[in-house]
C-alpha cells in the first residue's frame, strides 16, 4: 500500500499495555494512610457478617504503575482535541476551554447539592439564566433542566404529552415516527406506552405530507420529528406538519438533536413545535462523555408547563430563587436534584461567551462547513438526496460498492488517514450511508485534509479495492472481527484466560 | 441465489412457504445480503397470535436491528430455535432458514403476495 496521500497521521511508537489486573502483585499499594487521629472502631463488630477480609481480585499496583497504565491507554485514544471527529448526527464540536475554566471555579466545583437554598443562590441563578437563554433560543415558554441525556429528554417530553392528553381524558395509542428517525425515538415512544407507526419519507427525504394526513387520526398522540432531519435536510413544510397534527388534537414533539443547525436562525416554538429536548452536549458544546454526564433539557409550550417534572425553579417575592415541589399535575421527578449541574455551567459559559451574534455565526459556519464538504465530494461519492444540506451531509457507497467496497470499509480506511470515521450505515433510509458532520469548529485546512483523504480513498477503492477492504493498517490493531465480537462476546477477564494466553 | 417459485414474498423482504393450513416464514436472501452478518434473532413465543403486518420479532446484524413482519395472519405453532444459537445460518441459506411456523387463519391470504418473479423485479427497482 502507499501512504503518500496520508498527511495528517504517521506511525509512531506507543507503549503496549496489559490489563491492570495483570500488573498486580500482592502487597503493592499506591497509598499511605495518615496516622489515626480518632478512636479506632472494631469494624468486624459493627459490620458483623458483612465485614470482608478478602477483597477478591483487586489489582495491587504502585502509584507510578497506575499513572503509566492510564496514561498509556490515553495515548491510544482519538479525541476531538487531537483532530476532526466528523461523526454525523453526534455533533462532535470542540469543547471550549472557557467552559472548563468556569466549571472549575471554587464556588461551583465545590458546591454541594444539599447546601441550603439561601447559600446556593449563585448556582440557582446560573440554572435560571441558562433556562431563560434556552427558552429564548427555542421560542418555547417553559423548561426543565433535569433530564440527563437526549433520550432521557425524549422520554420526559413524551411523558408530558401523555400527561396532557390524559388530563383531557384520553392518552391515545400511537406515536408517528419518520423512517429517518434516530433509533431512540421509537424506543422512547414504546417505553412511554405508545405503539409506534412508521411514517415514510418522500423522494426529497422529507416527511410526506399526504401520507401524514392519511395516517393522522384521533388515535395518534403525536409525531416525533427531528428537524433538520437525520439526512441533514430542513423539513420545509414543518408548519403544515404542525397544523395537520393540531387539527386532530395531536402534538408535535421535536427531537432537538440537530438544533445546532437552527440556533439564532429559526425557533421551533415559532414553527409549531409543542415540546422538544435539547442536547447540551451537542448544540451547546458540553463534553460527550463516554457514558459520562450529558444533559437533555426539555422545553415546552405554556399548556404543558403544569406537567413538567418536579421540582421546578421559581423566583420568590423577595427576588431569591428556589424550587417548588408542590406540583400536583407533574409527571414526577426524572433525575435527582436538578440535573447535571456541571453541564448547565458549561452550556451557559458557551452561550454567554458567544452571545447572540456569535451563536448565529456558529450555526452559519456549521452549515457552511457541511456544504463545503458536500460540494467537494459530490461526484466522488453518490449523493442520494439532492435537497439542500444543513449542518450535515449524507452520501452513499453506491459508486464504491460496485467494486465491493462498502461504507464500513471506507470508514476504516479513513482511520489510516488520521481521522475518526464518519457515521456508518445511518440513517437507515440510505443504503450504505456515509454521514458526515464537520461542525463549525473545523478550520478550512482541516476540512481540506478530510476532503483530500476521502478523495484519495475513492481512488483507492477504484484501483485497489482489496486494500481498502482490509483497512486499517496504521492502527495498533488491524481490522477487528465485529461479527465474532457480537456473536461470541468475551465480557469478563479471568485469571485462567491470561495464563493460557501467555503460555 | 435463486428465489424459490413455491414461496411468496413481501416488500418488507420476508418469504412464506404455504403447505396446506400451515406455513414457514423467513427473510429473503436480499434481506440477509443488505443486513450483513446477522448476530442475533429474536422470535415470538409459540402460541402467539399474529395479524398480517404485525412485527413478530427482530433480526440484528452488525449494522442494524430490523423488525420482522408477519406476511400472513395466524398462530405461531413452532419456532426455529437453532437460529438463536446459530444466526449465521440465515446468511448461509436464507431461504432454507425458516424462523416461525404459522397455522394460517386463511390459507389463501398469502396468494396476494409477490411471486418470485415479481419480488426479483421489486428489489431491482429498489436499488
Amino acid at each position: 500500500m502507499s501512504d503518500k496521500d496520508i498527511k495528517k497521521a504517521t506511525r509512531h511508537v506507543n507503549q503496549n499495555e496489559g490489563l491492570i489486573f495483570e500488573r498486580s502483585s500482592p502487597g503493592k499499594k499506591a497509598y499511605r494512610l495518615a496516622p489515626l487521629d480518632v478512636p479506632e472502631v472494631d469494624y468486624k463488630k459493627v459490620l458483623g457478617a458483612a465485614a470482608r477480609e478478602d477483597l477478591g481480585n483487586m489489582p495491587e499496583v504502585s502509584e507510578m504503575e497506575i499513572i503509566r497504565h492510564f496514561t498509556r491507554l490515553s495515548t491510544w485514544n482519538y479525541a476531538i482535541d487531537l483532530g476532526m471527529y466528523p461523526l454525523g448526527s453526534c455533533t462532535m464540536k470542540y469543547n471550549p476551554r472557557v467552559n472548563e475554566v468556569v466549571a472549575r471555579l471554587y464556588g461551583l466545583a465545590e458546591a454541594h447539592p444539599y447546601q441550603p437554598e439561601k447559600i446556593s443562590q449563585g448556582a440557582l441563578r446560573i440554572m435560571k439564566t441558562l433556562s431563560e437563554a434556552l427558552i429564548e433560543i427555542t421560542g418555547m415558554d417553559a423548561i426543565t433542566l433535569q433530564p440527563a441525556a437526549g433520550a432521557h429528554g425524549e422520554m420526559t417530553g413524551i411523558l408530558l404529552m401523555r400527561a396532557f392528553l390524559q388530563s383531557k381524558g384520553n392518552p391515545r395509542k400511537k406515536i408517528l415516527i419518520p423512517d429517518s428517525a434516530h433509533g431512540t425515538n421509537p424506543a422512547t415512544a414504546a417505553i412511554c406506552g405508545y405503539a409506534v407507526e412508521n411514517l415514510k419519507s418522500n423522494a426529497h427525504g422529507m416527511v410526506d405530507i399526504s401520507a401524514l394526513a392519511a395516517q393522522m387520526n384521533e388515535d395518534v398522540a403525536g409525531l416525533m420529528l427531528t428537524n433538520p432531519n437525520t439526512l441533514g435536510i430542513f423539513e420545509q413544510e414543518i408548519h403544515k406538519i404542525a397544523d395537520i397534527l393540531h387539527e386532530k388534537g395531536g402534538l408535535l414533539y421535536m427531537d432537538g438533536a440537530n438544533m445546532n443547525a437552527l440556533v439564532g436562525k429559526t425557533r421551533p416554538g415559532d414553527f409549531g413545535v409543542d415540546v422538544m429536548h435539547l442536547n447540551l452536549h451537542k448544540t451547546f458544546s458540553t463534553p460527550h462523555g463516554g457514558g459520562g454526564p450529558g444533559c437533555g433539557p426539555v422545553a415546552c409550550k405554556k399548556f404543558l408547563e403544569p406537567f413538567l417534572p418536579q421540582p421546578v425553579m421559581v423566583e420568590k417575592a423577595d427576588g431569591t430563587l428556589g424550587f417548588d415541589y408542590n406540583r400536583p399535575q407533574s409527571v414526577g421527578r426524572v433525575r435527582m436534584f436538578y440535573g447535571n449541574f456541571g453541564m448547565h455551567v458549561r452550556a451557559l459559559a458557551y452561550i454567554l461567551a458567544n452571545g447572540p451574534d456569535g451563536l448565529r455565526q456558529t450555526t452559519e459556519d456549521a452549515v457552511l462547513n457541511a456544504n463545503y464538504i458536500r460540494k467537494k465530494l459530490e461526484g466522488d461519492y453518490e449523493l442520494p438526496y439532492k435537497s439542500a444540506s444543513m449542518h450535515e451531509v449524507v452520501f452513499s457507497d453506491r459508486i464504491q460498492a460496485q467494486k465491493g467496497v462498502k461504507t464500513g470499509d471506507i470508514a476504516k480506511r479513513l482511520i489510516d488517514y488520521g481521522f475518526h470515521p464518519y457515521t456508518v450505515s445511518f440513517p437507515l433510509v440510505v443504503h450504505g450511508a456515509l454521514m458526515i458532520e464537520p461542525t463549525e469548529s473545523e478550520s478550512l485546512e482541516e476540512l481540506n485534509l478530510l476532503v483530500d483523504a476521502m478523495k484519495s480513498i475513492a481512488r483507492e477503492a477504484e484501483e485497489d479495492p482489496e486494500m481498502v477492504k482490509n483497512a486499517p493498517y496504521m492502527t495498533r490493531v488491524s481490522r477487528l472481527d465485529e461479527t465474532a465480537a457480537a456473536r461470541k462476546p468475551v465480557l469478563r477477564w479471568r485469571p485462567a484466560q491470561a495464563q493460557s494466553a501467555s503460555e | 441465489m435463486a428465489y424459490p417459485n413455491d414461496y411468496r414474498y413481501t416488500k418488507e423482504h420476508e418469504w412464506i412457504q404455504v403447505k396446506g393450513n400451515t406455513a414457514l416464514v423467513g427473510i429473503t436472501d436480499h434481506a440477509q445480503e443488505s443486513l450483513g452478518d446477522i448476530v442475533f434473532v429474536e422470535l415470538p413465543k409459540v402460541g402467539a397470535q399474529l395479524k398480517k403486518g404485525d412485527t413478530f420479532g427482530t433480526v440484528e446484524s452488525v449494522k442494524a436491528v430490523s423488525d420482522l413482519y408477519a406476511p400472513a395472519s395466524g398462530k405461531v405453532v413452532e419456532i426455529n430455535g437453532d437460529l438463536t444459537q446459530s444466526p449465521e445460518n440465515i446468511n448461509k441459506d436464507a431461504h432454507g432458514s425458516w424462523m416461525v411456523k404459522l397455522e394460517l387463519a386463511d390459507a389463501k391470504e398469502a396468494d396476494s403476495l409477490l411471486s418470485s418473479a415479481d419480488y426479483e423485479t421489486y428489489i431491482k427497482e429498489e436499488q
